[in-house]
C-alpha cells in the first residue's frame, strides 16, 4: 500500500513535469506569436483557435502562459540556486566553527528573516534598474536564510557525530569533512528546502511583475498577466482566470513535492 | 565467563615472552629513544569553568610496547586519548603539562601539523563500530580516503593497498567489502574494517578507545588477536583503553590504573596483577568474576566516582576506601615509585600514612 506522503509527493511531481514541460516546449514552440496584437480579435473566450482566448490586445494567452511558465521556472532556478550557494556559505561556516561566528552570522540571517520579504525585493529591484536579472537576484536573497538555517542545522547535528571525529582522526581536512562527511547527510533536508523555496520564489516574481518591478512589458508573466486583466475581469474572467490558476498549480506542485518528501524523511529517521 | 580469569591466569603466570617486554618507566625529563609517545603532567579542563576533567597524568609508550589504561566510565580514559589526537570536544581544552610524539611536542603544533600527523603517525580507533564509520561512503572509498591523503596513492595503488589490509584483519572476500556499506557489514567486520582504516598508513601509535566493548565475546577475542599479531609484524605501539582487566591483561605490556581523572597506579601487567597496591586496584581485582565463586555475591566497590565537582582537597578514592584514615582526607597522595615500573598513589602503599598517624 503506497502511503500518503509517497502520494503526495507523485502529485506534486506530476505537476511540475507537466508544467515543466510545457515551459520546455516553450523554448522551441509556441502557437501564436506572444507579442502580435490583433485589435480586432481582443478578449475572444477561449475556443478552438484561442485555447485560453485572447487579451486586451488580441494577444494568445496560451501562448503567453506558455511563454510566462518559461520564466517563472527561471527565475525559481537561479533564485534558488543563489540561496542554496549563498546558503551554504552562511550555513555551514556558522555550523561547522559554531561559537561566535555562528553568533554574529545567525543574528544576520535573523535580521534579514524579520523583515518582509515583499519589501525588501521591492527595495533591492527599485535600488537598481526593474529587469528579470534584478528580480532574480533579490527573489534568491530572500531565499537565503532558510537554507542557511536548515544547513547550519545538519553541521551542528553532524559535525561531533563519530565518523565525522573519526574522519578528523584520520587527518582528513577541513574541506573534506564538510563535503565529504558532513554534506551527504544534509542533502534530504535540503531537497526539501530548495522545493518549498522553489514555490515561494515563483509567488514572490508574480507578486513583483504584478507590481510592475519584475518581468517589463511586452513581455509576458503571470503577475503582469494578471494585472492587465484586472480591468476587464467582469468582462472577459478567462483573462485572468489562466495566468492565475498557472501560479496556483505551480506553488502547489512544488509545495505538495516539498511536503511529501519531508514527510518520507520525517519517517524514516 | 572462564575466558576473562583464563586471561588474567595467562598473564599472573611468567611467560618467556615476557621478559622481552619493555618494562621501564623512564624519568622524569629522560628522552628515551625507544620512547615513541611521552605524557608529562598533562591536564585537561572544561572550558567554562576550568576545573580539571584529567590531570597530573605521566604516561610513556615505547615503540612496539602495548600500553592499557583501566579505568570505570567517566575517569578521563577517553578525555586522554583524545587530547592525544588532538580531538577534544568543543567544551574541554588542553590545560598544563606535555605531550610528545617521537619527541615532538604535540602542545605546541598548529592545528595543520596535527593534522598532518593524524592518521600518519598516529591514528585512533573508536568504541562504536557501528556509528564511527560514514553511513554514506563506501568502505572502499573510506579506506582509500587517508592512502590518497598520505601516502599519496593513485586510485588502483591505494585499493590494491586496501585489500591488502582488510585481508591483514582477517576479513574474507575483500574485495567485495571494499564495494559495500557500512550497514552490510556485521559489527565485527566493521571493526576490522576501522582498524584496517587506522592502520593502512602505518603509524607509529595505535590509540584504541575500548575497541572490543561493542563486540561480543569470541569477535572480542578475535580482534584483540588482530591487534595483536600487527603489534609484532609492525612493531606498532599501542595505547589500548579499556574498562575490561581481563582483556587488558590479555593484551597489554604495562598498564596504568586511572581513577577520577588521575592515574592512581601503574606497572607492568605481571606487577600489578600479581601485586596490586591501590585500593581501587585491589577492589578492582577482587570484582572479576570467577569460577571458583559461583554462587557467590560478586565483590563490588562501595559507592561511587566522586563528581567533577566533588572532588575534595584529599585522595580522590578516600570516600570509598575501606583504609581510609585523616591524612587521605586532607593531602592527595603523589604517584610514587615502588620499585621497578611500578608507581602507585596512596598514603597506604607509601608507607607514609602509618608514621603520620601514630
Amino acid at each position: 500500500m503506497e502511503s500518503k506522503s509517497t502520494l503526495t509527493m507523485r502529485l506534486g511531481l506530476a505537476i511540475i513535469a507537466l508544467l515543466g514541460t510545457m515551459a520546455a516546449v516553450s523554448l522551441l514552440y509556441v502557437p501564436y506569436d506572444v507579442n502580435e496584437m490583433n485589435i480586432a480579435g481582443r478578449l475572444q473566450s477561449p475556443g478552438a483557435l484561442h485555447w485560453f482566448g485572447t487579451d486586451n490586445f488580441g494577444r494568445d494567452i496560451f501562448s503567453r502562459v506558455m511563454e510566462a511558465s518559461k520564466t517563472a521556472f527561471l527565475v525559481g532556478a537561479v533564485a534558488v540556486t543563489i540561496g542554496l550557494v549563498a546558503g551554504f556559505i552562511i550555513g555551514a561556516t556558522a555550523g561547522y566553527l559554531g561559537g561566535w561566528t555562528d553568533e554574529v552570522l545567525m543574528r544576520m540571517i535573523d535580521a534579514l528573516l524579520a523583515f518582509p520579504g515583499i519589501l525588501l525585493a521591492l527595495i533591492l529591484v527599485t535600488v537598481f534598474e526593474p529587469n528579470l536579472f534584478q528580480t532574480m537576484i533579490a527573489i534568491g536573497v530572500l531565499s537565503v536564510p532558510n537554507f542557511a538555517r536548515v544547513i547550519r542545522s545538519g553541521f551542528f547535528q553532524y559535525k561531533e557525530a563519530e565518523f565525522v571525529v573519526a574522519a578528523r582522526g584520520l587527518g582528513a581536512s577541513h574541506a573534506t569533512v564538510i563535503l565529504r562527511h558532513v554534506m551527504p547527510h544534509i542533502v534530504s533536508p535540503i531537497i526539501v528546502a530548495a522545493s518549498l523555496s522553489f514555490s515561494t520564489a515563483i509567488l514572490v516574481e508574480a507578486a513583483l511583475s504584478y507590481l510592475g518591478l519584475g518581468v517589463q512589458p511586452p513581455d509576458p508573466s503571470w503577475g503582469r498577466m494578471l494585472s492587465e486583466s484586472q480591468s476587464y475581469i467582469g468582462k472577459a474572467p478567462w483573462f485572468a482566470l489562466a495566468p492565475g490558476v498557472f501560479i496556483a498549480l505551480t506553488v502547489l506542485g512544488f509545495n505538495l513535492l516539498g511536503d511529501g518528501l519531508r514527510d518520507l524523511r520525517d519517517k524514516k529517521t | 565467563m572462564p575466558l576473562l580469569t583464563d586471561w588474567v591466569k595467562k598473564a599472573i603466570e611468567p611467560e618467556p615472552s615476557s621478559q622481552q617486554r619493555n618494562c621501564r618507566l623512564p624519568e622524569a625529563g629522560e628522552r628515551d629513544e625507544d620512547e615513541l609517545l611521552a605524557v608529562r603532567n598533562l591536564s585537561v579542563n572544561v572550558k567554562s569553568s576550568s576545573r580539571p576533567v584529567i590531570e597530573g597524568i605521566d604516561l610513556t609508550v615505547g615503540r612496539g610496547e602495548i600500553v592499557g589504561i583501566v579505568g570505570e566510565s567517566g575517569c578521563g580514559k577517553s578525555v586522554l586519548s583524545l587530547s592525544i589526537m588532538g580531538l577534544l570536544p568543543s567544551a574541554l581544552k588542553l590545560g598544563g603539562g606535555e605531550l610528545r610524539l617521537n619527541g615532538q611536542s604535540l602542545h605546541q603544533a598548529s592545528q595543520r601539523q596535527i593534522r598532518s600527523m593524524r592518521g600518519k603517525h598516529m591514528s585512533m580507533i573508536f568504541q562504536d563500530p557501528m556509528t564511527s564509520l560514514n553511513p554514506t561512503l563506501t568502505i572502499g572509498e573510506q579506506l582509500t580516503e587517508s592512502l590518497r591523503l598520505h601516502l599519496k596513492l593513485g586510485g588502483r595503488e591505494a585499493r590494491e593497498r586496501a585489500v591488502l589490509w582488510l585481508r591483514r584483519t582477517g576479513l574474507p572476500r575483500p574485495e567485495a567489502i571494499l564495494s559495500s556499506y557500512p550497514h552490510q557489514l556485521s559489527g565485527g567486520m566493521r571493526q576490522r574494517v576501522m582498524i584496517a582504516i587506522a592502520l593502512c598508513c602505518e603509524p607509529e601509535l595505535l590509540i584504541a578507545d575500548e575497541p572490543t566493548t561493542a563486540l561480543d565475546v569470541t569477535i572480542q577475542a578475535q580482534i584483540l588477536d588482530v591487534l595483536f599479531r600487527i603489534r609484532e609484524e609492525e612493531q606498532t605501539s599501542i595505547l589500548f583503553i579499556s574498562h575490561d582487566l581481563g582483556v587488558i591483561a590479555e593484551l597489554c605490556d604495562r598498564v596504568a590504573v586511572m581513577y577520577a581523572g588521575q592515574i592512581v597506579e601503574q606497572g607492568t601487567v605481571e606487577e600489578l596483577f600479581e601485586s596490586p597496591q591501590h585500593p581501587y586496584t585491589i577492589g578492582l581485582m577482587k570484582s572479576i568474576p570467577k569460577p571458583e565463586k559461583k554462587g557467590m555475591r560478586l565483590y563490588a566497590i562501595p559507592g561511587t566516582v566522586p563528581s567533577l565537582h566533588d572532588r575534595g582537597e584529599g585522595c580522590r578514592f578516600q570516600s570509598r576506601c575501606a583504609h581510609a584514615a585523616a591524612i587521605c582526607l586532607d593531602a592527595m597522595p603523589a604517584l610514587e615509585h615502588r620499585g621497578g615500573s611500578h608507581a602507585v598513589r596512596c598514603f597506604l602503599a607509601s608507607g607514609e600514612r602509618r608514621e603520620m598517624d601514630v
